[in-house]
């Protein structure tokens, strides 16, 4: 059973996207409340563009790349310590990609940014016949991944986890917070091959410092540990995943988190080893369609390993979703802290 | 490199004959191919490989190599014609086109086949590639430069013009794209799917050096690649050769144009014939 179809009640209501009343007094809400950070939260400016600074400094061989949006994916930052291997390709995300092969083909590592829409849904082909296919090494690093824009489904790249981890050859990275971040850069310039990883920009918050945490590509974390139910979330819903534990602990529900940042390789053996332990309700909690992702990933594993756990599944609706500011969007769609809460809670009554 | 000493060097009609053959002898063995383009772009081929680039016939892969890029992987039966003349290839593999498990495949994949630099066969993503092989070369401070043939067909994709104006921003002058002007793509005659004319105002409009020649005549191919080469400002170059599908065999040059020329059975003997009756002296 998946969640958050309880989205989009606009349009269950039978309203249209018409005029507003306008004797009401004026709304509030606005698209450009973006932050993923709570108020209180600590954060880290711009750990991609940093910690690639730092990558680079070493590495004569990493370039960077981008699609009209270096200063939307901190890219901006490498531009400026390093301008000329700093490639601006203007808005054209084909030619991006396909230019990122050519240049890994000799020998160079680009590192390729812009909105995951774009690369995951217009340069698609490209990423997939000229970096995947020829197993090229580049690096694609794409901000506002799943629900984390309110302009609507032209930016909500909703899909992305699912194309992407369909996609031969190619290593998918949905990192949590500003820490893994700065840790997956390094690890995914390492690594030879292509991999697209979802990006956190601006200010970071900032969550698995706490956790004595250590990223490593292909490997699944457990991050707390507790009897009665079994969080497995990937990216940004591991920061709420573990507020959520932290609120179900007041209640005396005790909550494991296990933090699965890559996608694909999926780190099946440390997920069946947490879903055998007997007697918890498993949530996959995920930034992304409940088409395709995560959870549609981590049951496949389980299935086929013949373990019937009580297995549930949050993530987007298969929906086109609305805009708006991000915590009423996160709220309504069922990805907020307070909504996993709530909806674990039932699903333990 | 080739073992022929200077005195019997074949000629560039020469190589284009038997490149012509090659691709001949590759579909007769499948009985089918893209038979009609790889003859027609057999002497673009035949200067690319025995007049312009840089390369070594045993090491494919030699870092100061000149690239090239089949962006219309479709023409891959024309390429391997070419890599067999030049020694990439064996000849004997001429025999395993299009089959299971062989380094010939129908479209062209770089993993593939030595001297294959992409997979092409989704068109549209040459020039692309060629231009991050082209910044990639600079930033190596080589003096190699980065082939491309891609077809009329192609410019129908906005990837391709995304690509020209790229390699005009970065004076990409170590790339040389040639496009093949068969005026013949899926669906009909280029010039009636897709309005690219008048075509060598708008590549020059996009800031490419552009030459407009004859790609069945020798010595206008040759003379296009030098000058190509020898181009003093810096900016990416651009040959667009109109070429005749068919060329070199008359009944196919003269059959009703088609994408996919059909060939019966017994008309690949009598195709090499064709080709053996105009090999040139």
């Amino acid at each position: 059973m998946a969640v958050g179809a309880q989205g989009a009640r606009r349009r269950e209501a039978g309203m249209t996207r018409g005029a507003p009343v306008m004797n009401k007094p004026r709304l509030t809400t606005s698209a450009m409340i973006a932050s993923i950070a709570d108020a209180d939260q600590p954060t880290k400016a711009a750990p991609f563009g940093n910690a690639l600074v730092e990558v680079a400094r070493k590495r004569s061989d990493i370039v960077g790349m981008t699609a009209d949006l270096g200063k939307y994916t901190d890219l901006h930052i490498f531009g400026k310590a390093f301008p000329d291997r700093y490639y601006q390709m203007g808005m054209a995300e084909q030619l991006m990609f396909g230019a990122a092969s050519g240049l890994a083909a000799e020998g160079f590592v680009p590192f390729a940014t812009t909105y995951a829409v774009f690369a995951t849904r217009r340069a698609y082909d490209f990423i997939h016949q000229t970096i995947a296919e020829e197993n090229r090494n580049v690096k694609i690093v794409c901000a506002l991944p799943g629900l984390t824009s309110g302009y609507g489904p032209s930016h909500q790249a909703t899909e992305d986890l699912a194309v992407m981890r369909a996609m031969p050859n190619m290593t998918v990275i949905d990192p949590c917070d500003a820490l893994e971040i700065e840790q997956a850069v390094p690890a995914i310039a390492e690594h030879q091959g292509p991999v697209y990883m979802r990006l956190l920009r601006g200010q970071v918050p900032l969550v698995l410092d706490k956790y004595d945490y250590r990223f490593e590509i292909g490997k699944a974390k457990l991050l707390c540990d507790g009897s009665d139910v079994l969080f497995i979330s990937t990216g940004l819903m591991t920061m709420r995943t573990l507020e959520a534990a932290q609120k179900l602990a007041a209640d005396k529900i005790a909550a494991a988190v296990l933090h699965v940042s890559t996608i694909k390789p999926l780190d099946a053996d440390t997920i069946l080893a947490q879903v055998r332990k007997p007697g918890r309700l498993v949530v996959v909690v995920e930034n992304h369609t409940v088409i395709g992702g995560l959870g549609e990933a981590v049951a496949g594993v389980v299935l086929r390993d013949g373990i019937a756990p009580k297995f549930r599944h949050i993530g987007l609706p298969d929906e086109f979703l609305d805009a708006g500011a991000l915590p009423t969007l996160h709220d309504r769609y069922g990805i907020s802290t307070d909504a996993i809460t709530k909806q674990t809670k039932q699903w333990l009554e | 490199m080739n073992v022929e000493t200077l005195s019997n060097t074949p000629g560039l009609e020469e190589r284009a004959y038997r490149i012509r053959r090659n691709a001949v002898r590759m579909g007769e063995v499948q009985g089918q191919g893209y038979i009609a383009q790889a003859l027609d772009i057999a002497d673009v081929l035949a200067v690319a490989y025995f007049h312009a680039m840089r390369y070594r016939a045993d090491d494919p892969t030699w870092e100061e190599r000149d690239r090239f890029l089949l962006s219309n992987g479709h023409y891959a039966i024309a390429l391997y014609a070419a890599l067999i003349e030049a020694g990439v290839i064996p000849e004997a593999e001429l025999e395993l086109y299009g089959s299971d498990d062989s380094r010939l495949p129908m479209s062209g994949m770089a993993s593939y086949t030595p001297g294959m630099e992409m997979s092409g066969g989704s068109l549209g993503l040459g020039l692309s590639i060629a231009v991050g092989m082209a910044m990639g070369l600079k930033r190596k401070k080589s003096d190699s430069r980065v082939y491309t043939l891609f077809s009329d067909g192609e410019l129908g994709e906005g990837s391709v013009w995304e690509a020209m104006m790229s390699a005009a921003q970065y004076k990409l002058d170590n790339m040389i794209a040639i496009v093949d002007v068969n005026n013949q793509q899926a669906d009909g005659p280029a010039t009636e799917v897709t309005h690219f004319e008048p075509l060598v105002a708008k590549l020059e409009a996009f800031g490419w050096y552009v030459q407009r020649i004859d790609g069945n005549d020798m010595a206008a191919v040759t003379a296009a690649f030098d000058a190509a080469k020898a181009y003093p400002v810096p900016q990416p170059r651009i040959i667009v050769a109109d070429t005749l599908m068919g060329k070199g065999v008359p009944f196919l040059e003269d059959r009703e144009k088609n994408h996919f020329i059909r060939v019966e059975a017994h008309e690949w003997q009598l195709a090499l014939k064709a080709l053996d009756a105009g090999r040139p002296a």
